[in-house]
């Protein structure tokens, strides 16, 4: 809650600027009321790792939609069809998990792909194989935190969707080659990566412009 | 030393402690779920230096016995395969970058069930002749491989709600169960398919994965 605080603070902040309403503001900030609308906090328990999957399904969901409404120079017809199948899927997810949620969704976030060259297959297909990949780590992860049994098995009828993609966008990268069955992400002990949210947020952090706190995730 | 010891001794010692802080959890975490599971002998056997096979709740080491038969097939179904000739040149990292996954994958479920470990079964994989020419006909390899895959991905899955609790053996299963998953997709792609059927993927209860798979027991 800290941070989300005083991230929210800071926005408010640069965004009044005259220094005439810091008063003003500051009195706002202890009810956390003008907070929600800057910042997303995901939760406790359940309700947390599904608010955490959403955040990751709306980043997937956004990227998609705009490769798509941004076609690279060389999109084959294998990409477009590939990618496009993709893009549904990532927005199955989102509207499954704030179906799921209900009340208790996180609002929508507002993403920065500022880093990725959509001009560029390379880049388009290099960060999508990033972001599908952090999604199954982030799932792999979750899994152990979640409570409810109908929430694990949904949670894995995601997972393994992601790592499909995750095998057919480094397949379009690299095709037929052993890292699109896995080597290169699956250790030696033939184990997919488990990330804890802690490592997952801030790795999708510089792609999420809204603040997104796990106060009571590990 | 017990044989059991002997027999942890020669896995990973990393995922030996992975697996002993998992049973602490499990142990923490069952105490607090309080009168539904924490009778007193599993908490005197979870407590125990014993091997980890004779400590698990029975029904972890069902559900870990039940995957290493599926891995024991997949993992001679690649050894035979990735031996006969059947797989064409430009697939060969692929097969047997996955075949080492699934022999890495019957390494770690024996290491974790020490001596409650199932034996391999005896596999015959033109099930009774309906596929004879498995290992003589790449499409009929690659479709039984899809099949496998799949199915494996579909079990694990299905078995996800029965191992909650158990902390890093559940995590461990869902980093196979989506290692199945790319495997699946990339053996998909092979067949100039798509890597999925839709955007979830379906659980598959023990007795459906067994139905599917008792055909190439011999």
């Amino acid at each position: 809650m800290d941070s989300t605080s005083r991230l929210s603070r800071r926005h408010l902040l640069k965004w009044t600027g005259a220094a005439g309403t810091l008063a003003v503001a500051g009195a706002m900030l202890p009810n956390f009321g003008i907070s929600a609308a800057l910042a997303a906090e995901l939760g406790d328990g359940d309700i947390g790792v599904l608010n955490y999957a959403y955040a990751l399904e709306q980043l997937e969901a956004a990227f998609y939609t705009t490769v798509l409404q941004n076609p690279f120079g060389e999109m084959q017809v294998n990409d477009q069809r590939i990618l496009t199948q993709i893009r549904d899927h990532e927005i199955a997810h989102r509207d499954f998990l704030k179906g799921a949620l209900g009340r208790r969704a996180i609002p929508a976030l507002e993403v920065d792909f500022s880093a990725v060259d959509f001009g560029s297959r390379r880049s388009v297909l290099g960060t999508a194989e990033v972001f599908e990949n952090l999604g199954v780590a982030a799932y792999n992860g979750a899994g152990q935190l979640i409570s409810n049994p109908d929430y694990l098995v949904a949670a894995g009828s995601i997972v393994s969707i992601e790592a499909r993609h995750a095998a057919a966008i480094t397949d379009l990268l690299r095709p037929f080659s052993a890292e699109a069955a896995g080597r290169g992400v699956v250790d030696r002990k033939g184990l997919d990566k488990a990330l804890l949210p802690s490592q997952v947020l801030p790795a999708a952090a510089p792609f999420i412009t809204t603040p997104v706190t796990a106060a009571t995730l590990p | 030393m017990t044989q059991e010891n002997s027999i942890l001794s020669e896995i990973e010692p990393e995922v030996v402690d992975r697996i002993a802080v998992g049973r602490r959890e499990m142990f923490s975490r069952y105490a607090k779920m309080g009168g539904i599971v924490a009778s007193a002998p599993l908490a005197l056997a979870l407590a125990s230096n014993q091997a980890f096979g004779q400590s698990l709740p029975s029904q972890v080491v069902d559900v870990l016995n039940f995957a290493l038969t599926l891995e024991y097939l997949e993992a001679a179904f690649y050894d035979q395969g990735n031996k006969s000739g059947v797989v064409p040149r430009e697939y060969r990292a692929v097969f047997r970058t996955i075949g080492e996954h699934e022999n890495a994958h019957v390494k770690l479920l024996k290491g974790v069930l020490g001596s409650a470990s199932v034996a391999a079964p005896a596999v015959d994989f033109t099930a009774g002749g309906q596929y004879a020419d498995v290992f003589e006909n790449f499409e009929t390899f690659r479709l039984l491989s899809q099949t496998f895959e799949d199915l494996g991905v579909a079990a694990y899955k299905g078995q996800a709600g029965n191992l909650m609790g158990s902390g890093a053996i559940l995590t461990v299963a869902l980093q196979i169960h989506s290692v199945e998953a790319r495997h699946a997709s990339e053996v998909r792609r092979i067949g100039l398919k798509y890597g999925w059927d839709s955007a979830f993927d379906k659980p598959l209860s023990k007795n459906a994965v067994l139905a599917a798979a008792t055909p190439f027991l011999a």
